[in-house]
This record gives structure tokens, C-alpha cells and sequence, in this order.
């Protein structure tokens, strides 16, 4: 395998592990806002403060070790990226921050306070619709190089359907991601009133996922006609995403097997995900930056594939406990207070 | 200012970043640390005091924690998005130290999380402490990974430069070259110096209140923890500060020579506090220290140092910043030596005297805490401003590395913004979780009122 390849590969399982533990967060955050409106917080608030207050910080990094990755892989894709995406690059920002730290003020200083709660929840929700923008942007027609000065069509976000597309599969997935995670947490903890009215989310938020996830595939179409084409050459991998989500709503709608319900919502994203990305090669941006040509020089990219193994060793384990001790362990899943 | 110029916004706005992203990173090197020392402490004497102020810390430093981690992301990704030129070539050197940090950081995450939520769930007390281990390790060596980077645009180093490419590219050389030994461990110390103070501050503030009658030795017992290690580190960084007067004059010498208003190449070069430049270049009202700048160049009153004439006119530094910065970096560095001193000298004599600790020290105690602070602001604006026009030191000018973006001054605008709100809601929430909590009622409620002696 070439250093690019496994460098991209890497920076997209990171950014996969990014998509699935921020949907959580954040859909959990938005649910938590929400049901403060409908009056239904008391009943499953339980949860999902359980789940999330230990591991809010760890969301971010794994955003924040793409990136990284991604500069250091590839500095082309920095200077194309950051030279164009500075608005939007920089309202997501924002938006990270104020969900980052609203969450840590609500959470630790002001409890059950509406505004904060608001700011966090909504953020929160936004923030996977800002990024995917940089996913349309990556299509190609937004960012143009003309006689070495770098110029970026912001408007035409707004009048092509693509960017919609992708904003609304954004958008309602992570309310479904974090539905379907929250309803395994829920009977883990045996807390059925909670489970009653996170496995309704669920099943609510299934449909217009699978609808919207199709409307991309149709939007791509009449954007990246390569890309689209690329995407039916491997059909097989959004077959399998498809019949993974129909095991997992069937498992959730038959109200049984939570935990392997959650697991392929896992792996039917991630057949999709890493579908849309084989087909996205080799380019990081259409047409400026692939990976042949941007990958940084041999020392750099071995140094770094050195240091990304070095890092497992103690990321894997460290990841490993924090799960054993919030997530697997029965009794403080359930909120008993017992010395382990 | 009218004229729009996206090099200058972003200076302004990478430096209002970092203005405010310092602060919280400096707590959160500096305070996992003391936490670590107070919960030790307490299980290894057994004294409640001490794990209820780790606790009472942790608790804030959350807080603190979640603002940095944010301005954390923002100063990140500004690095791209207001500096892509910059990053599109050094990154072929230096991204190595970013992907650590990011590594370091992750640790950091992950054990905070387990820390926080741990405090009653291990039998045995030491295992909850050593989870507070890879939270200090993980900070300081993330603080260590990005100075890196800061040392390397002051001395580059394992690459080189054809045709603005970096070619021939030694990773590790880059990452080790001569300014990150006393960069790094500068910003180490001082970090820990700093959240010594801001937590000694917290507690002389509550003792200061206290004065007024009533009494208690859990405020005792976190002066006399934060102010010993704030002396232990303030006296290290005397001598880090010392080493790296050394560094600029063997590899930076223009930026020494700017930091001290040192125009002609001599040796007995005397080192000069505060004055003013006039348009001549003339010092005023400057006190001078014979022999001092010499000797802090190399030793010896002997030591020829370089001095700004030799220096092309274009490649200067602005003096006047320059100067004044590094002297308040060093007159605060000096005033908080001198109170933790105090301090302690107090303590050792009221064994024998019995004399309760006066007011003035406490006052002298609290002001160190936002003067400390200041002190961290200077010394990073003293090592920005000093090294202009340069953004990597003789390589690439800061002008060449910035975006050519319009909207730069918008950006900075609403980053103002969102800084200042997120300040005032943090300073908002740690003054009502300390002051409406305060440890004496925390103790009554616990039940741990005795504690051992003092």
C-alpha cells in the first residue's frame, strides 16, 4: 500500500469515527434541548447525560486529528481548503465552540438553563451540516485556480442542489445515528420510559435518513458525473448499506437486539462512507488536489505513519477503558453507585 | 486600517486567538499538576483537605478545559485558514509535532473524562490518582509538541529551501532544533508557575474574607501548596529565562538586540529596564545594568553582543513593543519570585513566631494571580513581535505566509465576539462554583472538619 493511500485511509476511518461519535453527541444534545420544550426531558435526561458527560472532550479530537492528518499528509489540501473555505471554515468553528464549551458551562456551572441548553443543543446540531459543506465543496466547481490566486464561489452553494442534498442527509442523519445509539443505552440501562421515547426518535428519524441518503445519489448525479459513476462501479458497498439498515430498524421496530441494531447503523454508514470515499479517489478536491501529487515528501509521511502507529498503542487501550467504564459496565450504565 | 489589507486582519486575529487561547492552555498545563500534588498529598497523609481541593480544582479546571479545547480548535484551523501559504510549506517539515499534539491530546481527553467521573468508584484511592497522571503527562506534552512548533519558525532547522520548496526534509531535526529546549521547558515552568498563582489566588481571596473572624485550614493548606511549587517554579524559570538569553544571542541575536534597545555591537553590553525610544533612536529614562546584558548573552561581561545596526533596516523588528513586553515579561517573572519567597519565609519563621500571615501578603498573593497572567501575554507577544517580519525565522516573511482571502476583518470581528462572550460565561460560572460552594460548607457537609493539623 502507498503512503497515500494509507494515509488517506487512516484520516477517513478517523473521520468516520468522527462522524459516528459526533452524531451521537450532538443528536443527543439536540434531543436533550428538544424534549426540554415537550416537557419529556425528566424521563431521558438520565441517559443520555450519563452517556455523554464523560466523553464530550473526546468527540472533538477525533475531528481535530483529521485535520491534522489531512495538513500533514497532504499540505496542498491546506492551502486549496484554507484559502477558499475561510467563512465557512470559520463559522463552523464557531459553531464547534459554542457547543464545546455550552455544553461544559451547562453541564458544570448552570444546570437547566434554557439558553445554554439552546446554545449547545442547536449548535450542536448545525455543526455536521456546516462540515459536510467541505464535502460538496470537494465535488469540484466552487473552488477555481486562476493564475495562482485561488478564488471560491460561495454563492453557488446556494444555487446548486448538491450542497442541499448533502446538508439535509447531514442534517437528519445524526438525529438517527444518535436515536439509535441512544435506544441501545436506554435498554442497556433498563429504563423503559427512556427507551419508549428514544426508540420512537429512531424509528421517526429512519425514513427520511434512507430517503435523504438516496436524494444525494441523485444530486451527485447531475454534479460530479465521474464520481457518480465511480459510486455505481461499487454498488455492492450501498447495497450492503442499505441491508444493514433494514436489519437495523427491523431489529429496533420488532423491539429486540438493540445492540446489534446500533451496530449495523454503524456498519451501514460505514459501507456507505468509505463507498463514497473509494469512489472520491483519487482526488481531495476536484480537480487541484489528489493524492498522488499532494502527498507530502517520504520522511514526513513515513515519521508520521510511524508516530499514527506509536499513538494506537496507547489511543487503543485508552479508548478501551474509557467504553469499559462508561459504556460496558452495567452498573454505571444503570446510575448504581457501587465500587468497582 | 481603512484599507483592507488580509495580511494585517490576520495577524490581528491570530494574535487575538492566541491572546485568549493562551490563557486557558496555560491552565490547562499548569493545573493537572497541582491537582495531582493536592490529591497525592491527600491520600498519602490522609487528610480530606487535600482531596476535596483536588476535587474543588478539577471541578473549575473542566470548565477552563472546555474553552481551551475550543479555542484550541479555532487556533488550528486558523493556522490553515488564514495562513495557508505558510502551512502548504512548512508543513512539509514541521507537521509532525501537530500530528503528536493531537496524540498528546487525545490521552489528555480521554483520562480527564475518567477522572472526573471516577472520584468515588475505585476501592483503592491511588488508582483515581494515577488516572490524573496521563491528564498532566498528556497537557504538558502537548504543550511541549506545539512549542516545538513555535521554536521551529524561530529556528528552522532539517530542511532545504529550492525554489521555495522544502526539499531533503529530516522530520526529528526540525522538531528538535536549537530554540525548543529552552522554549519548551520556559513554557513549561511558567505555566506552572502561573497556575500556581491563579489557584493560590482563589484562596488567598477566600482567606482574605475570612480575616473577619472566621477561620479555616483548608485555605491554609492550599497556600501553603500552591505558593511552595509556585516558588520552586518561579526560581526555575529565573533560570530557564537565563538559558534562553543565551539561545537569541547564539542563534536569534537581532531579537535580543530588539528585546533591549541595543543599537552598536560591543561587549560590556549593559542591559536596559523600561526607558523610551526617541525618533533618533535614543534611550531616555532607562535604567542600565552595566555588564547585565553580556553577561545574560554569555556569561561574561566580555561577551560581544550583537547590536541592531548591523541589522537591515527591513528585517527590524518594531523596538518599542519589543522591548516593552519582554520588560514586563521580566518584572512580573521577578515580582511573583519575590511574593512566593515571601511567603514561604513566612511560613518557616511562624513556626517559631506564631505570626498569622498579614493581609499585605495576602493582597501581594492575590494581584500575582492576573499579573502572572499578563506576564504569559507578554512573554508571547515579545516572542511573536520580535521575531517580525519573519514568520519562519530568515526563510519566509509573515507577509508571504498569510491568505489573500477577503472577509479576514469579518472573521475577526465575530471571533471578538465569540471570545468575549465565552470569557465572560466562563468567568460567570467559576465565580458562582467557588463562591456559591465555598469549601468550608463543603466540608461541614461531607463531615470532614478535622483534617490533620497544619
Amino acid at each position: 500500500m502507498s503512503y497515500e493511500l494509507l494515509g488517506i485511509t487512516v484520516l477517513w476511518i478517523f473521520l468516520f469515527g468522527y462522524l459516528i461519535v459526533a452524531s451521537i453527541d450532538f443528536g443527543a444534545g439536540f434531543f436533550s434541548y428538544v424534549s426540554s420544550i415537550t416537557g419529556k426531558r425528566h424521563i431521558i435526561n438520565n441517559v443520555i447525560e450519563r452517556y455523554l458527560s464523560p466523553v464530550w472532550e473526546v468527540t472533538n479530537v477525533f475531528l481535530i486529528f483529521f485535520y491534522v492528518g489531512l495538513v500533514g499528509f497532504f499540505p496542498d489540501a491546506a492551502y486549496y481548503y484554507g484559502t477558499a473555505l475561510l467563512v465557512p471554515g470559520s463559522l463552523a468553528t464557531i459553531l464547534l465552540a459554542i457547543r464545546g464549551s455550552y455544553y461544559a458551562f451547562s453541564t458544570y456551572g448552570f444546570k437547566n438553563n434554557r439558553v445554554y441548553m439552546f446554545l449547545y443543543g442547536v449548535s450542536g446540531w448545525l455543526i455536521p451540516a456546516a462540515l459536510s459543506t467541505v464535502l460538496a465543496v470537494s465535488e469540484g466547481g466552487y473552488i477555481t485556480e486562476q493564475g495562482g490566486s485561488i478564488t471560491f464561489a460561495f454563492g453557488k452553494l446556494f444555487t446548486n442542489i448538491y450542497p442541499y442534498s448533502v446538508i439535509l442527509l447531514a442534517l437528519v442523519s445524526v438525529l438517527y445515528i444518535s436515536a439509535m445509539f441512544l435506544t441501545y443505552y436506554a435498554a442497556k440501562a433498563e429504563d423503559s420510559a427512556a427507551l419508549e421515547v428514544v426508540r420512537k426518535y429512531a424509528l421517526f428519524w429512519s425514513t427520511p435518513t434512507i430517503l435523504a441518503s438516496l436524494f444525494v445519489f441523485y444530486a451527485i448525479r447531475g454534479h460530479n458525473l465521474d464520481h457518480f459513476n465511480n459510486m455505481v462501479s461499487n454498488a455492492w458497498m450501498f447495497i450492503l448499506s442499505f441491508l444493514f439498515f433494514l436489519i437495523a430498524v427491523f431489529c429496533v421496530w420488532k423491539r429486540r437486539n438493540y445492540g446489534w441494531a446500533f451496530a449495523c447503523v454503524v456498519l451501514q454508514f460505514g459501507f456507505a462512507w468509505f463507498g463514497y470515499g473509494k469512489a472520491h479517489l483519487p482526488y481531495v478536491l476536484y480537480p487541484y488536489v489528489n493524492i498522488h501529487d499532494s502527498i507530502t515528501n517520504p520522511s514526513m509521511a513515513t515519521a508520521l505513519i510511524v508516530v499514527f502507529i506509536l499513538g494506537l498503542l496507547i489511543l487503543i487501550p485508552s479508548l478501551f477503558l474509557l467504553l469499559r467504564l462508561f459504556l460496558f459496565d452495567a452498573n454505571y450504565v444503570k446510575g448504581n453507585k457501587t465500587k468497582a | 486600517m481603512f484599507n483592507y489589507d488580509p495580511v494585517l486582519f490576520s495577524r490581528i486575529l491570530t494574535g487575538l486567538t492566541l491572546f485568549v487561547h493562551i490563557i486557558y492552555a496555560t491552565i490547562g498545563v499548569g493545573v493537572p499538576l497541582i491537582i495531582a500534588l493536592a490529591e497525592w498529598i491527600g491520600i498519602k497523609r490522609n487528610d480530606p483537605h487535600y482531596l476535596l481541593m483536588a476535587r474543588r480544582w478539577a471541578r473549575g479546571f473542566t470548565v477552563t478545559v472546555a474553552v481551551g479545547v475550543v479555542t484550541g480548535t479555532a487556533i488550528g484551523l486558523q493556522l490553515s485558514l488564514l495562513w495557508p501559504n505558510f502551512m502548504r510549506v512548512a508543513g512539509q517539515a514541521i507537521a509532525l509535532p501537530l500530528f503528536m499534539e493531537t496524540f498528546a491530546f487525545f490521552v489528555e481527553a480521554i483520562f480527564l473524562g475518567i477522572y472526573l467521573y471516577t472520584w468515588d468508584r475505585f476501592k483503592n484511592r491511588m488508582v483515581h490518582f494515577l488516572l490524573l497522571i496521563p491528564v498532566a503527562i498528556g497537557s504538558s506534552a502537548s504543550a511541549f509538541f506545539i512549542t516545538t512548533v513555535n521554536a521551529f519558525m524561530n529556528a528552522p532547522r532539517g530542511f532545504d529551501m529550492v525554489e521555495g520548496q522544502m526539499t531533503n526534509i529530516q522530520p526529528l531535526l526540525a522538531m528538535f532544533n536549537p530554540a525548543m529546549p529552552t522554549k519548551v521547558s520556559h513554557v513549561l515552568v511558567t505555566a506552572y508557575v502561573t497556575s500556581a498563582f491563579l489557584l493560590a489566588a482563589i484562596a488567598a481571596i477566600a482567606a482574605i474574607a475570612m480575616l473577619r473572624g472566621r477561620n479555616h485550614t483548608y485555605y491554609k493548606k492550599a497556600l501553603r501548596l500552591t505558593m511552595t511549587s509556585a516558588l520552586v517554579f518561579a526560581l526555575a524559570s529565573a533560570l530557564i529565562g537565563d538559558l534562553s538569553g543565551k539561545y537569541l544571542h547564539e542563534y536569534q541575536p537581532e531579537k535580543l538586540a530588539a528585546a533591549e534597545w541595543h543599537f552598536e555591537t560591543t561587549d560590556k553590553a549593559s542591559l536596559i529596564l523600561g526607558g523610551i525610544l526617541t525618533e533618533e533612536n535614543e534611550v531616555k529614562f532607562a535604567i542600565k545594568i552595566p555588564f547585565a546584558l553580556s553577561i545574560l548573552a554569555g556569561s561574561t561581561p566580555d561577551t560581544v553582543v550583537k547590536g541592531l545596526n548591523e541589522v537591515p533596516p527591513d528585517e527590524l523588528p518594531p523596538l518599542r513593543p519589543t522591548h516593552y513586553f519582554f520588560d514586563s515579561m521580566v518584572f512580573i517573572g521577578i515580582y511573583l519570585t519575590l511574593v512566593a519567597l515571601w511567603y514561604v519565609i513566612w511560613q518557616r519563621r511562624k513556626r517559631k513566631t506564631g505570626k498569622p500571615i498579614s493581609r499585605m501578603l495576602l493582597w501581594a498573593i492575590v494581584i500575582g494571580a492576573p499579573l502572572a497572567v499578563m506576564a504569559i501575554e507578554s512573554g508571547w507577544m515579545f516572542a511573536e513581535i520580535g521575531r517580525q517580519p519573519w514568520i519562519l525565522w530568515k526563510v519566509m516573511t509573515v507577509a508571504e505566509g498569510a491568505t489573500t482571502s477577503n472577509h479576514v476583518d469579518t472573521m475577526l470581528w465575530l471571533f471578538a465576539l465569540l471570545y468575549a462572550v465565552l470569557t465572560l460565561t466562563a468567568i460567570r460560572v467559576l465565580i458562582r462554583m467557588f463562591k456559591d460552594n465555598p469549601a468550608e460548607e463543603e466540608i461541614a457537609a461531607l463531615g470532614i472538619e478535622g483534617g490533620t493539623k497544619i
